[in-house]
C-alpha cells in the first residue's frame, strides 16, 4: 500500500490520541495495516464501495496515533517493555512461562507478528539461536534485523557470566556470548531498562518525554525494591543449592546462593537415572539446602533428588507467569524469594 | 553497570570477557567467516527386495533412494552469511558416498526488501509442499514418503528465481511463486530461454491458544516435459522398453501440519501431526519403444498419492512415530496407435506403512531406527528396516517451523 506523502492537516483529536508532528510514511502504514487487517476490514467488506472509500480517507485525515508494535522473545522482556512503553506500546510475547526457551518453534504465528514488528526485545547471546533466525528471514522486516535500531537484546547491557573460555559442545549447549539467564538478577534490569528507554524514544521520538518519565519512575520503584529483596534474601546469602539447569548464575550471584551440583549432566542434557546417582552420592561431601528448578522444567529429576537427600525442591517462576503469583516484574522477584525463602524452613 | 563484582569468580569471568573482546576487536581476515555447519549421516539398510525395482504403475517416475547394507549418506557442507546490509548467502554442499560433490543449494536471499516481500535466487528447494524445503537433516524420517519419492524425486530442487509476499496480517498468510529451469524431475533440463517450471503456493497457519499451532497450503506446479525418457516400462507384450513422453505435466497439491505440546514446552512432549496430498496430469504424446518399434501416439494420465504421518515426543530426547503412504497410478488415455502396447492402467495402489523410533542426546545427534511394510510393488511386498545415525557439526542452525 503507498501513501501519499503529502500530509494531510493532522486535525487534533483529545489527550493522548493527538501526534506531536505529522507521521511519516512509515508510522502511517504502521497505522494503516495492523487496523485494516483486524475487525474493520470485516465491518467495511460488507459494505458497498463508497462506504470503503470513505473509511480510507477517515484514517488518511485522522492521523491516528499509532502504537508501537513490540515483539517480545520472552514475558520478562514483554513485562519490561509494558512498564516503560504503557499504552504507547503493542506487546505480543513470542514465548510462555512454560516453555523452554531454548526450544521454540518457529511458528508461522511467529512470523507474521515479526513482519509488523517495530521493536524486538529479545535475551540474545543465542538463547534464540534455534528459532529467531527463521523468524527474522520470514519476517521480510527489515525493521528488526540484528543491527537495526528495532532488534534490541538485553544481554549486550548486563555483564555476562559464565563466557566459556573453551568453546566445545562436548560441554553441552554452551553459549558463546555466556549464560543467557540473565533475568534472574533483579539488578540486571536497571541497565536494561536504561537502554530500552533510550530505544523507545528514539524509536518513538513524539513520545520520549512520556517514556522517560516511565523509565524514571520505574528505575526509582525497582531501586527500592532491590533494597527491598535483598533484605529479606539475607538469610540466602551463603546457602548451598543444587540446581536443575544452569539457569541461576545471576540470581546467585546476586543472592549469594551457592550452587553445589546440577542434575544435567551437560547444559542442555537430560538428567539420567545413573547422573541423578552420582550427584545424590556427591551429596554427602557437599551438602546442599534444597533443589531448584525453573516453572517449565520437569519435576521428576529435581523431587527424585529431593526425596532422597531429604531437602525441599523449590520451583521458581523464572520468569513474569511461571507462578500464579508472578504477574508482572515486581510480583516475579516477590515470588522467587518467597519461595526460597519457605525452602529454608 | 550497577552490579557489584565481589567474588573472585566473577573477577576471572570479567578477565576471561576482556580477553575474548580484545580477540574480536583484533583485525583479521577470518573476523568475516561465515557460518558453518557440517551434518554426518548414514544408514544401515536391510530390504528384502531391489530398491530399484519401481513402484508399480511408476515406472516412468523416480524411485525412493534407498540402499542395502552400510551406507554412508550424504555429508552435507552448509554455509551461510550476510552478503551485505541487502543480501544473504546460502551454500549446501553435498559430499557424496562414491566420492564427488554436488551443489544441493546455492541461493541468495534479500534481507530488506520492504513489505513483507522476500525474494530468493539461484538454487533452492522450492516452496511447493510442507516437506520440499526441509533438509534430509531434519525428516522424520529415514526417507521421504512414497508421494515425494515417485512426483518429486523425493525434493524438488530448482534453479531459478522465487518471491514470496507475507501478508500484514496477524494470522500467517504467505503468497508465492517461483520460475525456474525445470532441472530436476518431472521437469526435463530443456535447453531454452524462458522458464521450463512455474510454481505457485500459498501457504496459511496460527496458533489456538499456546499448544496448538497448524499450517496448511496448497501448491500448484507446471512443466513442460520433453523426451522425457524412461527404461524398463513394463508394457502389455509382456516386456519391458524405453518409453519417453513429450507434454505438460501439471501438479496441484495440499498440505496439513499440526502441533500440539502441553504448556507449548516442546522441551518435554509434544505431538505432530501432518498430511500431503499430489495431484499430477500428464498431457502429451508418448513414444512407445524409442530404440525399437518407435511408435508415437497421444497420452493422457492422472498420477496422485498422499501420507499421512504422526510423530510423538513422548519424553524428552525420545519420539517415536508412525506414517501410511498410498499411491493411484491413474488410468491413461492411450492412443490408439499403442493401445496393443502401452499399460492402460494397473489397477492397484502401492502403500507402505512406516514405523521409526528415534532418539536425541542432544540438539545435534540422532539415532534412528526404523521399520516399513512396503507394498508399493505389485506382488512383491517388502519388510525394510533402517538404522541412522544424523550428527550436526558446528553452527546452531536454526529449524523450520
Amino acid at each position: 500500500m503507498t501513501i501519499s506523502t503529502a500530509t494531510p492537516p493532522s486535525l487534533p483529536l483529545s489527550g493522548e490520541e493527538r501526534l506531536g508532528s505529522p507521521p511519516d510514511k512509515g508510522e502511517l502504514e504502521g497505522v494503516l495495516f495492523p487496523l485494516l487487517h483486524t475487525k474493520l476490514i470485516e465491518k467495511y467488506r460488507s459494505h458497498d464501495m463508497k462506504n470503503y472509500l470513505f473509511f480510507a480517507l477517515f484514517l488518511l485525515a485522522f492521523p491516528v496515533h499509532a502504537a508501537l508494535n513490540v515483539f517480545a522473545c520472552e514475558p520478562e522482556w514483554a513485562a519490561l517493555t509494558q512498564q516503560l512503553a504503557g499504552d504507547k506500546a503493542n506487546i505480543y510475547t513470542a514465548t510462555a512461562a512454560l516453555q523452554d526457551p531454548h526450544q521454540i518453534q518457529a511458528r508461522p504465528s511467529l512470523i507474521a507478528k515479526a513482519r509488523s514488528a517495530q521493536l524486538l526485545v529479545c535475551t540474545g547471546a543465542e538463547l534464540e539461536v534455534g528459532w529467531m533466525p527463521v523468524v527474522l528471514q520470514e519476517s521480510a522486516n527489515s525493521r528488526i534485523q540484528p543491527g537495526s535500531s528495532g532488534h534490541f537484546e538485553a544481554a549486550k547491557f548486563v555483564t555476562m557470566l559464565e563466557v566459556p573460555t573453551r568453546l566445545d559442545r562436548a560441554s553441552g549447549d554452551v553459549h558463546a556470548a555466556g549464560n543467557p539467564h540473565i533475568q534472574t538478577d533483579a539488578r540486571n534490569f536497571l541497565p536494561i531498562a536504561e537502554a530500552l528507554g533510550k530505544r523507545l524514544i528514539e524509536l518513538d521520538p513524539a513520545n520520549a518525554a512520556y517514556y522517560q518519565q516511565r523509565l524514571t519512575t520505574f528505575t526509582q520503584q525497582w531501586r527500592a525494591a532491590i533494597a527491598k529483596w535483598e533484605k529479606q534474601a539475607a538469610p540466602l546469602r551463603g546457602i548451598p543449592v543444587i540446581v536443575h539447569h544452569k539457569g541461576f548464575p545471576y540470581m546467585n550471584d546476586w543472592l549469594g546462593l551457592v550452587e553445589v551440583a546440577e542434575l544435567e549432566p551437560k547444559p542442555g542434557m537430560e538428567p539420567s537415572a545413573a547422573y541423578l546417582g552420582k550427584v545424590l552420592n556427591d551429596l554427602q561431601q557437599h551438602p546442599a539446602r534444597m533443589v531448584l528448578r525453573a516453572a517449565y522444567q520437569s519435576e521428576r529429576p529435581s523431587e527424585w533428588i529431593a526425596e532422597r537427600a531429604h531437602v525441599p525442591a523449590v520451583m521458581l517462576p523464572y520468569t513474569v507467569g511461571g507462578t500464579p503469583q508472578a504477574t508482572d516484574l515486581f510480583s516475579l522477584f516477590d515470588d522467587t524469594i518467597a519461595r526460597l525463602l519457605a525452602g529454608l524452613k | 553497570m550497577f552490579k557489584r563484582i565481589c567474588s573472585s569468580t566473577a573477577m576471572a569471568v570479567l578477565l576471561s570477557h576482556s580477553i575474548l573482546a580484545s580477540a574480536a576487536g583484533t583485525a583479521s581476515e577470518n573476523a568475516f567467516n561465515p557460518a558453518l555447519s557440517f551434518i554426518l549421516s548414514g544408514t544401515y539398510g536391510s530390504l528384502q527386495r531391489d530398491p530399484a525395482i519401481p513402484a508399480t504403475g511408476f515406472a516412468m517416475n523416480p524411485v525412493p533412494g534407498h540402499e542395502q547394507g552400510f551406507n554412508l549418506g550424504e555429508s552435507e557442507l552448509g554455509i551461510s552469511a550476510n552478503v551485505d546490509p541487502q543480501f544473504r548467502g546460502v551454500a549446501t554442499i553435498s559430499l557424496l558416498p562414491a566420492g564427488g560433490a554436488s551443489v544441493e543449494n546455492a541461493f541468495v536471499q534479500t534481507t530488506a526488501l520492504e513489505d513483507g516481500l522476500n525474494l530468493k535466487f539461484g538454487r533452492y528447494f522450492s516452496g511447493l509442499g510442507y516437506l520440499n524445503e526441509q533438509h534430509a537433516h531434519t525428516w522424520d524420517f529415514v526417507d521421504q514418503p512414497l508421494v515425494y519419492s515417485v512426483l518429486w524425486g523425493d525434493q524438488l530442487n530448482e534453479d531459478g528465481v522465487q518471491l514470496k509476499w507475507l501478508a500484514p496480517t496477524d494470522m500467517f498468510v504467505e503468497i508465492g511463486g517461483e520460475i525456474g529451469k525445470g532441472r530436476n524431475f518431472p521437469g526435463t533440463d530443456t535447453a531454452k530461454n524462458g522458464s521450463g517450471a512455474g510454481v505457485l503456493f500459498a501457504h496459511v497457519g496460527d496458533d489456538i491458544g499456546i499448544e496448538y499451532s497448524w499450517r496448511a497450503g496448497l501448491s500448484l506446479y507446471q512443466t513442460k516435459q520433453t523426451k522425457a525418457l524412461s527404461t524398463d516400462v513394463p508394457n502389455l507384450l509382456g516386456t519391458t522398453r524405453s518409453d519417453s513422453f513429450t507434454g505438460t505435466s501439471t501438479t496441484a497439491g495440499l498440505d496439513f501440519v499440526w502441533k500440539y505440546s502441553p504448556n507449548g514446552n516442546f522441551r518435554e512432549r509434544y505431538l505432530k501431526v501432518q498430511s500431503e496430498y499430489f495431484r499430477r496430469k500428464q498431457n502429451g504424446q508418448l513414444t512407445f519403444d524409442t530404440t525399437g518399434v518407435n511408435i508415437t501416439d497421444g497420452y493422457t494420465v492422472v498420477q496422485s498419492g498422499w501420507y499421512v504421518q504422526s510423530v510423538y515426543q513422548f519424553m524428552p530426547a525420545w519420539r517415536t512415530g508412525l506414517r501410511y503412504d498410498r499411491l493411484d497410478p491413474g488410468t491413461a488415455t492411450v492412443g490408439a496407435l499403442n493401445a496393443d502396447n502401452v499399460i492402460a492402467s494397473y489397477a492397484y495402489n502401492p502403500s507402505r506403512l512406516t514405523w521409526m523410533a528415534d532418539y536425541s542426546p542432544s540438539e545435534f545427534s540422532r539415532i534412528r531406527l526404523q521399520f516399513a511394510h512396503d507394498n508399493s510393488r505389485q506382488g512383491l511386498p517388502d519388510n525394510q528396516v533402517f538404522v541412522q545415525y544424523i550428527m550436526a557439526l558446528g553452527a546452531h542452525g536454526a529449524h523450520q517451523y
